[in-house]
């Protein structure tokens, strides 16, 4: 009894900003993204003297949680991130949309003005709660710091449980300055929140003699394929079935790229076969994919003749789009799972012949490829982008893309074997996420070759993290696939708006004196023959390396399903149409 | 597919800022709310949030799982209106002259509402029923003179013993 009251009083009380860190290392935090402001000078003060905790100062708040997104995404753990209330906080609003649309796991902590001045249009004072609450997974103001431990176990919980996603933790200052005996709870209290993990048999089983029975299968593998880690039973279910394979953007790297099986990316600039594939298939499985209209196209045209089945921990996604036979919610992981055990136990018919002629039927349509567009003597952005994919194939590396051209090359010319090597933005499209993303990716695998396949408007949008990335020897490779415009855009008003290039012709600076003058390095390549060494040059050096590839401005990227028509009607070439017959 | 008017009952944790997610949820995808109730029940760590919107059967199955997906939100249930007994109440100030008097009276008796005020020119009435029965008390009361009116949104119970929000 006494020793109990005597360990009772012994225990010291810390105030909320240790809390805070003590309550992240509890998670396993042990590095994070920020940047401090008036709010959190608590919290920084504790970070000075804090030594289990990382934390990597950026230059704007936007990249700090792009950073963390790209840890999340090569770890799949929680990445963090920590700003200021205000202008910190709403800066974080495009990375925090863009984690929830593509279902990555973040916590951002962010600082809000005191209690007693909540409402009142106090200094940097915003409403993150409010402003947040459509964007995020879940959030959180938190006014009392007795709530405090909670929340954090609550949010990590809800970040990286279900479909992943950011949470969002406002904390005011007085909150952080406040003091309470620590205690990390054991347990959560969320009765509202139960994601279903595990598959329905009967629906797997239905699911299951669907495929079996299917003349003209076809899987799509879309970005719910990654944080459940399912590839191996997806690659043994597709294996055994003797199903092809497509991804979406998400997806990729989920199916090795070099089975035989695989056909790439599918949707508005999948490939022509893919495409086809799904648009002829007479069972449609699709794990893990949102239908989003860039893989559907005109949905009253797609997968007419298929029976649908569709696996998504989110019950959301089943039947908003697309109208589905066999729904199936649960990880993708457990539902492939449960129909291998069955197919193990009942050893069904696959009509192999049926599924054979399918086959031999999509090796026909992979003859019609799509090829470069212009004849000129610059460079072709393609060739760039395969060299990049030849020299590091083998390293194991690690691919961020901004958002554009440049971002549909790397998706259909890099073979993605592995998954969690392409950090890219699918849902959201943000441009100026790939950088930061990167660097991200980088911090978490410090010993990969990270790549951020870059264009040259993307990469002006959040170039400042050069001096991140110098500041901590973060050594990633930025590969600009300098084209002088806006590329995608121009491309659609090159076909659609009659080569009326409004406002899309841009301009940068130097990009090989302003890497120079963060003390990078920076390498310009305009000819053919200089692209191989100076991505030998990139590689070998040990610090972060702008290469400027000067690129012809009026290449396009094909296969392309114009926006709204039938994913069967595909452009290879600017006159070339590879419609379905 | 038609469009329908549908009741769903959604019982969330009584929690700041739950129903901003829940009215936000309807604003940003689109939906109608035609109208909200929203209380406490008698556990008060929860609220009880009866919902009537419209749409067709693909909507509402949307709006369903859109709500679940939040995370305070712990159970909805879709209530057909012959599966449950739903209520809405009405406040008006109705204007009242002698020749009138005996009339609005009239139609507070058989409408089984209640005179609630009285000021010489203005009686203040309320009534309680189902939608319809409300829309009646209100297009009886119009060509008097209504002076001003307050409508609740609709509460629903089911019928049988299907529980929205148990209590032991």
């Amino acid at each position: 009894m006494m020793a109990e009251i005597e360990t009772q009083i012994k225990k010291e009380t810390l105030n909320g900003a240790k809390i805070l860190l003590e309550c992240l290392k509890k998670e396993g935090v042990d590095e994070i993204f920020g940047y401090p402001g008036g709010v959190l000078l608590g919290i920084y003060e504790e970070l000075y003297h804090c030594d289990f905790i990382k934390h990597y100062l950026v230059r704007h708040e936007q990249a700090a949680i792009h950073a963390a997104e790209g840890y999340a995404r090569v770890t799949g753990k929680a990445g963090v991130a920590l700003v200021t209330s205000g202008p910190g906080a709403t800066n974080t609003i495009t990375g925090i949309a863009n984690a929830y649309y593509d279902g990555y796991p973040m916590v951002v902590i962010t600082g809000q003005v005191g209690s007693d001045q909540i409402g009142n249009d106090a200094f940097q004072e915003a409403d993150i709660v409010g402003i947040t609450r459509p964007c995020c997974k879940h959030n959180y103001l938190v006014k009392d710091i007795k709530k405090l431990p909670q929340t954090i176990k609550e949010a990590f919980h809800i970040a990286t449980t279900g479909k992943p996603g950011p949470v969002v933790i406002d904390i005011p200052k007085d909150v952080v300055a406040s003091k309470m005996e620590f205690n990390y709870p054991e347990k959560i209290n969320l009765p509202g929140y139960n994601p279903n993990y595990t598959a329905h048999p009967k629906q797997c089983e239905k699911a299951l003699e669907l495929l079996c029975r299917a003349r003209r299968p076809v899987i799509i593998a879309g970005g719910g394929t990654i944080p459940t880690e399912a590839f191996e039973e997806l690659t043994e279910l597709a294996n055994k079935i003797g199903a092809p394979v497509t991804n979406t953007l998400m997806g990729i790297g989920a199916f090795p790229a070099d089975n035989p099986l695989a056909l790439g990316m599918m949707g508005m600039h999948g490939n022509f076969w893919a495409n086809l594939a799904v648009s002829n298939c007479d069972v449609l499985f699709a794990v893990g994919t949102r239908f989003n209209d860039r893989i559907t196209g005109c949905l009253k045209k797609f997968a007419c003749d298929a029976k649908i089945i569709h696996i998504d921990i989110d019950p959301c996604s089943i039947g908003k789009n697309v109208r589905v036979d066999v729904p199936i919610v649960g990880d993708a992981k457990n539902a492939l799972g449960t129909m291998l055990e069955l197919f193990e136990a009942k050893k069904p018919n696959i009509h192999r012949e049926d599924k054979q002629k399918w086959l031999n039927q999509i090796t026909d349509w992979r003859e019609k490829k799509a090829m470069p567009v212009t004849t000129t003597d610059k460079l072709h952005p393609q060739n760039v982008i395969e060299k990049i994919y030849e020299m590091t194939k083998d390293k194991d590396a690690i691919i961020a893309t901004e958002v554009g051209q440049h971002q549909m090359w790397t998706a259909q010319l890099y073979k993605f074997n592995k998954p969690r090597r392409l950090v890219t933005s699918g849902g959201l499209g943000t441009m100026g996420f790939g950088f930061p993303a990167a660097m991200g990716a980088q911090v978490a695998q410090k010993d990969r070759l990270v790549f951020n396949i870059a264009g040259d408007g993307s990469i002006q949008m959040n170039i400042q993290e050069l001096a991140t990335c110098m500041e901590y020897n973060i050594p990633v490779k930025v590969a600009i696939i300098n084209n002088g415009y806006l590329g995608m855009v121009r491309q659609w008003q090159e076909k659609i708006f009659n080569k009326h290039y409004s406002h899309t012709k841009i301009s940068g600076p130097d990009f090989v004196k302003l890497a120079e003058a963060y003390g990078a390095k920076g390498i310009r390549v305009t000819k053919e023959e200089e692209i191989e060494s100076a991505i030998q040059e990139a590689i070998d050096h040990d610090g972060p390396v702008f290469l400027d590839f000067i690129v012809e401005p009026f290449e396009m990227v094909y296969p392309w399903v114009l926006a709204g028509k039938p994913i069967n009607q595909v452009l290879l070439t600017n006159e070339c149409k590879g419609e379905d017959q | 597919m038609s469009k329908h008017r549908h009741t769903l009952s959604v019982l969330v944790q009584n929690e700041a800022g739950v129903l901003s997610r829940l009215s936000g949820l309807f604003s940003g995808r689109g939906y109608n709310i035609e109208s909200l109730t929203v209380a406490p029940t008698l556990d008060t760590a929860f609220s009880q949030v009866t919902i009537v919107t419209f749409g067709d059967d693909a909507v509402i199955e949307q709006i369903s799982k859109q709500l679940n997906k939040l995370i305070n939100t712990i159970k909805i249930v879709e209530l057909p209106s012959e599966d449950c007994i739903d209520r809405e109440f009405v406040l008006c100030k109705v204007a009242v002259k002698e020749e009138t008097r005996s009339d609005i009276l009239r139609i507070v008796e058989v409408s089984e509402g209640k005179v609630v005020n009285i000021t010489p020119r203005l009686y203040t009435l309320q009534a309680i029923g189902n939608e319809s029965q409300i829309s009646t008390f209100i297009e009886l009361l119009r060509p008097y003179g209504i002076k001003e009116l307050i409508r609740s949104g609709k509460v629903v119970i089911s019928r049988d013993n299907q529980f929205i929000n148990a209590h032991k």
